[in-house]
Order: structure tokens, then sequence, then C-alpha cells
């Protein structure tokens, strides 16, 4: 099936739509593409392969810049951030500087590295794990994330259980994000908790706080992916069919600033894959001298519409 | 026509309302109805339509929910079993029909 869908910003302007930041509440920090897997959805195209790391001199900026601008949330990403070895310094020092730090974990990485002081950084700073979890099911997930993945990934969050991770009382937040295996679209985050819940406690008396489900961005690997299996098109005409105008309000690259492993700025994580800078401008964080964003025009391109589609990506 | 089948066909569904719009806006309101949330869920409700759709072997039904299965979180294990199921059921009425048939020679048999 060969479609063409309009543009993403000629959709938006069909529905009288206009995409600007609004006050920057959250700082995202991509520590670099380097990852212990090398998921076939990754849109970023990380992997054990990848050296860009994010060095000591840019964190140091990206710390001053929070020292600067108090953004509420912190959020961590990568690759895998447990592979960067200034995780730990990182996270020490934007502690006082956020009200909240959240850490996005494919969870073998953090099982893998057996790390007691990292695991001990993240209780002692209430880090909130954000973890990728697709499927209950081990086949659908080892398609997803590589061979043996489900299994390691059912041992780290019984670890992190074991820790108070997702447990009640113990302020350690662990939730879950699953993303299709598939070229389709996710199912409702209401019944995938539900399920996840249910499931997860039955089998293997693991807990956890919340799942989200997120659709899967034609970037990277996964777009590569989609069209190799001759997938593209038809995947790309369902997100445009399924765009929903009340989710431009709560877009998180609204209210979200991304920065890249060398120390660029984005309006999020999926313009970082593309290369598409914070409002099409190429600015790096030491040219940065101020904390208000808010109106400026947001970059788009047809990737976006992965954040549309249906109930939205926030 | 090179086909009776065509995949884009499908997504022409609607149009079936063109000529009874009345009769088409019943059938639709009542379709989303029933596969809407309830005691079953969308999921569970899904894979009963996917099951279904292979009892009738409709190709355009048959594309429809597995899509739908997997969006709704099912894998293609709970998938094969569901088809499993109405296969079973559908062997299963030919088979039991053997009780008329063996009633029947019995009567006739000396």
């Amino acid at each position: 099936m060969t479609e063409t869908i309009p543009c993403f910003s000629q959709t938006l302007e069909q529905h009288d739509l206009v995409l600007l930041r609004k006050q920057t509440e959250t700082l995202q920090i991509n520590m670099g593409l380097l990852c212990n897997q090398a998921c076939k959805h990754c849109h970023l195209d990380a992997g054990p392969n990848r050296t860009e790391i994010m060095d000591i001199k840019t964190i140091d900026q990206v710390i001053d810049f929070q020292k600067q601008c108090r953004f509420k949330v912190v959020d961590i990403t990568g690759g895998a951030p447990e592979m960067n070895p200034n995780l730990c310094y990182l996270i020490e020092n934007m502690s006082d500087l956020s009200d909240t730090i959240m850490l996005r974990s494919n969870l073998v990485a953090l099982y893998d590295l057996k790390d007691d002081r990292l695991l001990s950084v993240l209780k002692n700073s209430k880090v909130i794990i954000v973890s990728s979890f697709p499927s209950l099911n081990p086949v659908q997930t080892d398609s997803q994330r590589g061979k043996g993945i489900f299994e390691k990934s059912i041992q780290a969050l019984l670890l992190l259980n074991q820790h108070g991770y997702g447990k009640t009382g113990t302020g350690l937040d662990l939730n879950l994000v699953s993303n299709p295996t598939g070229a389709y679209l996710p199912s409702s985050q209401k019944a995938t908790e539900k399920r996840y819940r249910d499931i997860l406690k039955k089998k293997w008396g693991i807990v956890f706080n919340h799942a989200y489900t997120f659709a899967n961005v034609p970037l990277g690997r996964f777009k590569d992916w989609l069209r190799r299996s001759g997938n593209h098109d038809a995947y790309l005409a369902q997100l445009h069919k399924n765009f929903n105008p009340c989710t431009i309000t709560d877009l998180m690259c609204r209210n979200l600033i991304s920065i890249s492993w060398d120390g660029f700025l984005f309006d999020c994580d999926f313009n970082l894959a593309a290369d598409l800078y914070m409002g099409n401008k190429k600015l790096h964080i030491s040219q940065v001298n101020s904390c208000s964003f808010e109106n400026d025009v947001i970059a788009v391109d047809n990737h976006c519409y992965a954040c549309t589609a249906g109930s939205g990506f926030t | 026509m090179d086909t009776y089948y065509k995949p884009e066909d499908l997504l022409k569904f609607e149009e079936i309302g063109k000529d009874a719009p009345d009769l088409a806006k019943k059938f639709f309101d009542y379709y989303g109805a029933v596969f809407s949330e309830g005691d079953l869920s969308e999921r569970e409700k899904s894979l009963i339509a996917l099951a279904v759709a292979h009892t009738i072997q409709c190709p355009y039904c048959i594309d429809a929910y597995t899509k739908a299965c997997l969006e709704k979180g099912s894998n293609l294990t709970e998938m094969t079993e569901a088809l499993h199921v109405v296969t079973a059921i559908r062997g299963g009425a030919s088979l039991v029909h053997g009780i008329q048939m063996r009633n029947i020679a019995e009567k006739i048999s000396m």
C-alpha cells in the first residue's frame, strides 16, 4: 500500500493549530547513544557499537544550566544512561536542583552492571525509574529488544522490588513503558496497566507504580525496519489517520528541552534523533543565556504524527 | 475486476451506508457498542472476533482483527490458541453429528 500523507505542519494548519512552547518544566538529558542493546524500535539507532556519550565538560554545562533555570524535572535518557561512567555524578549534582529526577532504563543495563553504588545513588535521590517493558510475552519482547531480554527484565524488576522500587510507602517509583512490538498502534494505557499489574503480580510477584503505552516513532532503526519490512507507508498512514488534535495541548515538546550527548538543544528526543534543532536553530548549551523559551515555535516533521495519534505521547 | 477481495476495500466499509444511511448508522452504532469495554475487555472481544473471523473465513475480518488483537496487547500464542478453540468447535460440530449417523445406521441395520 502506498499512501501520501500531508506534512505534519499542514495538518496543524488544517486544524488551526500552532505548536508553541509553554513554560519549560523538564530538562531531558541524553547521556549518549551507547547502549547494551540494539532494539528494533529504537528511534536513535543506539547500540553497543555507538561511541557517542556525554563527556564531563558537557555534563558540567548541563548542571550549570539547571542551576540557572531550576526546571522541575530532570529526565535522564540514552542509549543506556547507565553506561555513561558519570551518571552518578550527574544525579548527585542534580538532586538538590530539581523536584524530580527520572531515569529511563532498559532494565537490562541496570541489572547487568550490578552496580551497588548506582542503586544507592538512585535510591538516595529518589530517582523515578522509567523502564522499557513492551510485552508480557517473552517472544514479543525478545523480538523487539533481543534474545533473552524478557527474562533479564523480569530479574531486573524483581531486583528493583527488593530495593523497594514500586512498593507503597517507599517513595521509590517504578514505572513501565510499553511500545508495540511491530507496525501497529499501542493498546490503551488503562487496560495495559491493569493487565500488567494483574499478571506481573500473579506470575512473579512483581509490583510497579504506573504503566504507560506509547507509539513507536518512525525514525532511526525503527524507520529502517519499517522500510525493510514494507510497512513504512501504511504505518505513517495509520498514524496520520489517528491524528487527534486534542493531544496538542499536552505534548511533551511544549514543556521540555532535550539536550543531546554533545550539548545541543532540541524540542524533544525525537527531534534530536532527526537532527531537528530546537526551533530550527542550532544552539549549544554553552551559548544559552535564558531560561524562558515560551511562545517559541517548535520544530516539527512527519515523525510528530507518532505523538499525536490516538491518546498521544506526553 | 481481477479479484473479489481487495485490502483497500476494508477502509471503505463505511461507504456501505451510502444508499441506506439509517440502517448503516444503526449497524455501526451497535458494532461500536459491542466492541467497547464491558464485563469482557476490548482485548478479549478482539480475540473472540478473530476466532469468528476464521470460522466465517472473512479476509477483511482476519486482517482487521489480527491488527486489533496486537493493538489490544494480545500475542501470537494467544491468537493461535483462539483459532484452535474455533477449530475444536468446528471439528466437534462435525463429529458430534456422528451420533445422528450412528442412530440412523443402527435403526436400519440388523
